[in-house]
């Protein structure tokens, strides 16, 4: 059904004026609120939103990936000639150029760029803009910069399965190529397809590794021979020694014989100075130090016993980690052991019995860094457990000067070959702290977090300015010190052994008194033995010191940890005040 | 022509000049005073140093151009005017 509405008018009405009539507000619909519905809406906290009318915006980053370079030469051929010109063939060629020769733009343009040319070249006649006027004016004093370093390379182990860095150790003609040991030293978690390794690198190319080593086993240690730059030795985890010679290719001329090396891996080696230029000796934790002449592999020429009791026995000795040979001291040597104990032996003593001449303990666990320092030879730097330490060699109890307790196990440490004062150390936390013992002692100079995951090795150039650090994940990278840290102040070495001296001096004070107090104790207790029955401390049962030990060890960290908060919450009150003033 | 001959060698009077070298567009060598590899090497480089370095004028004021160009190095200085067609290299070692 259609809807439809009728309207009709009459036709007399058309047109007409509207007359609107006025009449009072009528109420239509009147709708009451109900608060019953109000029950049914939940209150809801207030919260500021803000809104903005623009376009949807999203943050994203991008990095390239690491891109290989890869460096080759261009042939330049000439070019240019017109098609008919053929370049080989002088006639043409002449021709060609007779005519240019005899063009009128050739002419104009060569007179003009000729007028040009030779008011330069008057110029540069006339005075020499680049004179040095002030060559023979001493270096100005650095300015005191911060000191910082920054990285050049990382050189990436290429292989899928990556493994630690172990040894590094830098060519000596320039160090251009850095050599560097792989091998995982983790138990057992070598697998079938790791690779067995060894790299050279050269400096300007972190893309591929100039030359491969092949041992039969991974690497853990190698060196450059200082004499002869092509040839390198190495030490591999199975015990045996490898003999590298650059020149004939990746597979190792000589390799020990398995019967007479060593038992467990070959923690260090480092070639001797001798008149034929081809010993060496290596140092590993089955207790033995072993000398070899790498012109006969087959079996050592001479071998140590770490042992303490100086009896040469191998079940009681001691496992070696760190080796130390200082050329201008070539009979005395040092060892730095997996319990603590660093060894100084004399290598020409007639009984083995007098060969280790004396021990220094210090550290809670493996000795890993040990090196002397190359302008104080009587001090030598040891880095185990969470300290660094230095020592002279007269003061057998402990060490004159040590860094406080780190956060993290350091790894491996050496003295700067330019600075008597610097020296490196690295840690498990991927960290390369620079100290400056001239400077600060409590702290290292500069912390640099080289990577994340834990460096274990490092080595110095011998210029002193660029230092390589190897990582877990075979990383090593190469970082270049900025020059305060690398250039010899003045009166560092008369400042630094002062600052030597003094240590020693305090310890062997310290040492005289302990003697003293030990001697008066001594004598003491003898006289006053039948009084003092059960009084001594020795007689506690063990748990009681077991238990004391531990509330000494808990309050320790408690207050530690106290302190750092309220150190902390001593910087946020800071802030807030500093916040609230502006206001 | 004569010209041009009278004033290459007013330059090469000079003191300390060591070779001059005239390139055209293309880089062809039309006239030079050394021995013809090194020309050739020194054409080519110089005139991609010249694009170059004339490109970097004119982008940063297109009304301005390349009008000399200096390369000292330690042992000697390259001297190189440009010009629509061609290009005027000199080499000279100015130690007094």
């Amino acid at each position: 059904m259609e809807i439809v509405h009728v309207y009709t008018k009459l036709r007399s009405e058309f047109g007409r004026e509207c007359l609107f009539s006025d009449r009072p507000a009528e109420l239509l619909v009147d709708v009451p609120p109900d608060p019953s519905l109000a029950l049914q809406f939940i209150q809801k906290t207030h919260r500021d939103q803000a809104v903005q009318a623009c376009r949807d915006m999203s943050e994203h980053q991008v990095n390239t990936e690491r891109f290989e370079s890869d460096s080759c030469g261009i042939n330049h051929v000439e070019g240019g000639w017109p098609k008919d010109v053929n370049p080989q063939e002088m006639e043409q060629t002449i021709r060609f150029r007779k005519k240019v020769e005899k063009d009128e733009s050739y002419i104009n343009s060569i007179l003009q760029l000729g007028s040009a040319m030779e008011h330069c070249i008057r110029q540069n006649n006339a005075v020499d803009i680049y004179q040095e006027y002030f060559e023979d004016e001493e270096e100005v004093e650095e300015s005191q910069e911060p000191p910082s370093a920054k990285t050049i390379n990382v050189f990436r182990d290429p292989n899928e399965l990556k493994r630690t860095v172990t040894g590094l150790s830098w060519h000596p003609d320039g160090g251009r190529k850095l050599a560097a040991a792989y091998s995982c030293l983790e138990f057992q978690k070598t697998s079938r397809e790791t690779s067995l390794d060894s790299y050279i690198w050269d400096v300007e190319n972190p893309n591929r590794p100039e030359m491969t080593l092949k041992p039969a086993s991974p690497l853990v240690c190698l060196d450059y021979n200082p004499k002869d730059s092509h040839t390198l030795v190495g030490g591999c985890y199975n015990g045996q020694i490898a003999y590298w010679d650059t020149r004939r290719g990746s597979q190792p001329v000589e390799v020990s014989s398995v019967e007479h090396s060593h038992r467990d891996p070959v923690y260090k080696i480092i070639w001797l100075q001798s008149k034929t230029g081809t010993d060496a000796f290596s140092a590993s934790t089955d207790g033995q130090v072993l000398w070899w002449d790498v012109r006969r592999l087959s079996e050592p020429t001479e071998c140590l016993v770490l042992d303490p009791s100086r009896e040469g026995h191998l079940d009681r000795a001691l496992g070696g980690v760190s080796l130390e040979f200082e050329s201008t001291m070539p009979t005395k040597f040092m060892v730095g052991t997996e319990q603590g104990v660093v060894m100084s032996c004399n290598r020409k003593a007639k009984t083995p019995a007098e060969k280790i001449v004396c021990t220094y303990d210090g550290h809670h666990g493996p000795v890993y860094a040990l090196q002397r320092n190359p302008f104080f030879p009587k001090n030598f730097l040891t880095v185990g457990d969470w300290t660094a330490r230095i020592w002279s060699e007269d003061i057998k109890e402990s060490s004159i000067m040590w860094t406080r307790y780190q956060m993290s196990y350091l790894t491996d440490a050496c003295w700067s070959p330019v600075r008597p004062a610097v020296f490196f150390t690295v840690k498990m936390d991927g960290v390369l702290d620079i100290w400056d013992i001239l400077f600060k002692q409590n702290d290292p100079t500069l912390s640099l977090k080289v990577c994340d995951e834990a460096l274990y090795s490092l080595r110095l150039q011998d210029n002193g300015r660029l230092v390589a650090c190897g990582s877990q994940q075979g990383g090593a990278t190469l970082l270049e010190i900025c020059s305060g840290l690398s250039t010899l102040q003045k009166n560092e070495k008369s400042l630094l052994a002062a600052m030597f001296e003094r240590e020693t001096k305090r310890e062997k004070i310290l040492e005289a008194r302990q003697r003293e107090l030990r001697l008066k104790e001594r004598s003491r207790s003898e006289q006053s033995r039948e009084e003092d029955t059960g009084r001594d401390d020795g007689d506690d049962p063990p748990d009681q010191l077991i238990s004391r030990a531990e509330t000494d060890f808990y309050s320790v960290v408690e207050t530690e940890t106290r302190r750092r908060r309220d150190r902390e919450e001593q910087n946020v009150c800071e802030e807030k005040e500093v916040k609230d003033e502006d206001f | 022509m004569a010209e041009v001959e009278e004033t290459l060698k007013r330059i090469q009077g000079q003191k300390g000049v060591q070779g001059i070298i005239i390139v055209n567009s293309e880089g062809i060598p039309i006239k030079t005073t050394l021995d013809y590899p090194s020309t050739v090497q020194y054409a080519g480089l110089i005139q991609q140093l010249v694009m170059m370095a004339r490109s970097t004028v004119r982008e940063i004021d297109p009304q301005n151009d390349l009008t000399f160009l200096r390369v000292r190095s330690k042992k000697n200085e390259i001297m190189i005017a440009p010009d629509k067609d061609y290009f005027l290299i000199v080499i000279q070692n100015p130690s007094d």
